[in-house]
């Protein structure tokens, strides 16, 4: 782990500066997470240790804007390789800012200001969204002003190039009133073999009667390890969408908060993992309703193939004031194989009155009878589980009602299971 | 050429005997009929000929085309020819209908050869038409959400799109009103041939209204007590299945 302070870049502004520095103090004086506390109960403590990681330049740039391919019309395209920019290109409406956060930070340094990790980090990880804030030098901002549609899709790619290498991948996101935009971060590694890290936030500020959408891919291979914070907040009639997918790294660590802060706003949290040989995947997940009349939903489903382990503890959490919430919480797990892993601790903790919530989370097998039915059809067994799974996963991914994406969230799905399927 | 079911006995996992020696030929061509009354072990037929793993064969025979099938897993009974069509169809969530006909299509094809989709899609929608489903069942989970009426003709509409040597369509005309049903003998009707053989079960008479056996058997207590022609079916719906307890005429 990196022991001097990161250096902020002289051309940042000042109140960046102070924030790292502040950060920093912060991050050397948390503790480090450790058996027993209860954000990080049936966690991994031992994934914790991150010495050996550093940071790195990027390398084989060419190379991986070549193999930086998504979806077929992003409107908006961005190649960071170790926190790097080495590709963009966007086609966006007038007013639109997208641009990397160290021109951002020079650009519209106010606005930034503004937005910038605004919330504190609940769930476990304080330490480390520290350590993110005190170590970032890019990332994206989005601000799409008030009454402006992105029509499309942004969509960023974040690579890991090299040995033992860390980055901080950031993304922010603000709507203005009914504004609208969608982003999907893909996060991936250069190669098979080499140890990464990473250490993400993506920040989600949904304005007044704007629709936010957020994607986040993780597919890094299976050395690679990833600490994702994000938290998403509602203004009034505003609706935000979260998806996480997690196909690759061997350790994934999601927290996602999600503040309903006004009337009528609504908060989507959808994630599908896949899991296999021995990975592990620790979500989670707080829905706070702050306000009344708001909704949230929250959809997560791993299926966990051989020795794999996920953790999901999820906490609905009504404020006092906040009357008529409607909010929904689901955790379900596929248990693919007799070895792995599902840990659930669905949580609810209602102030308020006139609330209609539920929280459930169900850990089941294939059935015999459901694999009957496609045997009898002439599909093999292999096939036949591995269409159910897949069907699985695909009915939180269509929750997310645009073609594209869930064509390009399932391309990725699909992979996971062909590897699964024919290991190497 | 036919599905040869000889001295067929199977138990449950827990020993009890179901099948206590059923023998039926069913030539290609033909189409068969058995009745019987709740119990009597025409669905567990219909299981273990197409292999559920949850019934042990003790002994006798299932051959197709002079072929044992028996030592085949239920994937490759299918793909010899051997369809069922459930009497409780399956829902799988998350797969729509037109992927899994598509993936039981691919699974017949051999390893490496790609399924035309154009032609996969022409085909299908034709055979859609003929049994006025509508479109969107393509895009819809498999079963999910369907009536009764639904589930048995997408039934008939994978049966048709798998064309299969051999049929057993299990109970189909449960749950399904009189214009569901002429439909889904439509279907069926569609595909009689000298090339391909049929075995309906059914609890009444009134599915062969509509789809006209050549043979009917009734089956009680595990084996067939009587076979005849089509007659015997309106007989068995005049007497009731009591009439099987006096001694048959000699």
């Amino acid at each position: 782990m990196l022991t001097t302070a990161p250096t902020t870049p002289a051309f940042f502004p000042k109140w960046f500066a102070d924030r790292q520095k502040a950060a920093w103090d912060r991050y050397l004086a948390m503790p480090t997470p450790k058996r027993g506390d209860e954000p990080w109960r049936f966690a991994n403590i031992k994934q914790l240790d991150f010495s050996e990681f550093k940071t790195a330049d990027a390398t084989s740039a060419n190379d991986l804007i070549a193999r930086s391919t998504g979806l077929e019309q992003p409107v908006a395209k961005f190649v960071f390789v170790n926190d790097s920019l080495v590709f963009s290109e966007a086609d966006l409406p007038e007013h639109v800012i997208c641009l990397p956060l160290s021109e951002a930070l020079v650009s519209h340094s106010d606005l930034v200001e503004k937005h910038f990790m605004k919330q504190e980090t609940r769930l476990g990880s304080a330490k480390f969204a520290a350590w993110h804030e005190a170590s970032l030098t890019n990332g994206l901002f989005v601000h799409v002003p008030d009454n402006v549609e992105v029509e499309g899709t942004i969509e960023v790619h974040h690579w890991i190039a090299g040995e033992n290498v860390v980055t901080f991948p950031h993304t922010l996101i603000v709507t203005g009133k009914h504004a609208k935009v969608r982003v999907v971060d893909l996060f991936r590694s250069a190669d098979d073999m080499s140890p990464g890290l990473a250490i993400a936030v993506n920040d989600l500020s949904a304005g007044p009667g704007s629709k936010l959408d957020y994607i986040a891919i993780q597919n890094f291979n299976e050395q690679t390890r990833i600490i994702q914070i994000n938290e998403t907040s509602t203004d009034r009639d505003a609706s935000a969408t979260g998806f996480i997918l997690n196909t690759g790294a061997s350790w994934a660590r999601n927290e996602s908060l999600s503040s309903l802060n006004g009337t009528g706003s609504r908060s989507d949290m959808l994630s599908v993992s896949i899991p296999s040989h021995e990975q592990e995947y620790d979500q989670r997940t707080f829905q706070h309703h702050a306000s009344p009349g708001a909704y949230s939903d929250l959809l997560y489903k791993n299926s966990l193939y051989d020795l794999s382990k996920t953790i999901f503890s999820g906490l609905i959490f009504v404020d006092e004031n906040a009357h008529h919430t409607d909010a929904y919480q689901t955790c379900r797990n596929l248990l693919m194989s007799d070895t792995c892993e599902a840990n659930s601790m669905p949580g609810l903790e209602i102030n308020a009155d006139q609330v209609k919530c539920s929280h459930g989370s169900t850990s089941s097998q294939v059935s015999d009878e459901e694999i009957f039915y496609l045997r009898a059809r002439g599909i093999d067994p292999v096939n036949a589980r591995q269409l159910i799974a897949r069907g699985f996963s695909v009915e939180v991914v269509e929750r997310l009602k645009n073609e594209p994406v869930e064509e390009l969230i399932i391309r990725f799905i699909d992979e996971k299971f062909d590897r699964i399927a024919n290991p190497v | 050429m036919s599905l040869y079911i000889q001295d067929l006995h199977a138990t449950l996992e827990d020993g009890t005997e179901i099948l206590k020696g059923v023998t039926l030929e069913i030539p290609k061509g033909e189409v068969h009929a058995i009745m019987g009354p709740n119990g009597s072990g025409k669905s567990t037929l219909s299981k273990v000929v197409a292999g559920h793993e949850g019934y042990v064969v003790t002994s006798g025979s299932v051959t197709l085309d002079g072929e044992d099938i028996l030592s085949l897993s239920v994937d490759e009974r299918s793909r010899a020819g051997v369809f069922l069509a459930f009497q409780y169809p399956s829902e799988v969530p998350g797969v729509s209908n037109a992927n899994f006909i598509r993936a039981a299509l691919q699974a017949r094809l051999p390893k490496g050869e790609e399924l035309d989709a154009v032609a996969y899609y022409k085909s299908l929608y034709a055979k859609m038409d003929l049994l006025e489903m509508d479109r969107k069942f393509t895009a819809r989970s498999v079963n999910e959400g369907f009536s009764g009426g639904e589930k048995k003709r997408n039934e008939i509409l994978q049966l048709i799109m798998l064309d299969p040597k051999y049929s057993i369509l299990d109970e189909t005309d449960s749950g399904l009103d009189i214009d569901a049903l002429k439909i889904v003998a439509k279907g069926v009707n569609s595909m009689r041939s000298a090339d391909r053989g049929f075995l309906l079960i059914t609890h009444y008479q009134r599915l062969l209204d509509y789809i006209k056996p050549d043979y009917v058997h009734v089956m009680a207590e595990g084996r067939i007590v009587r076979s005849g022609g089509p007659e015997l079916a309106h007989e068995l719906e005049a007497r009731g299945y009591d009439f099987l307890k006096e001694p048959a005429l000699a």
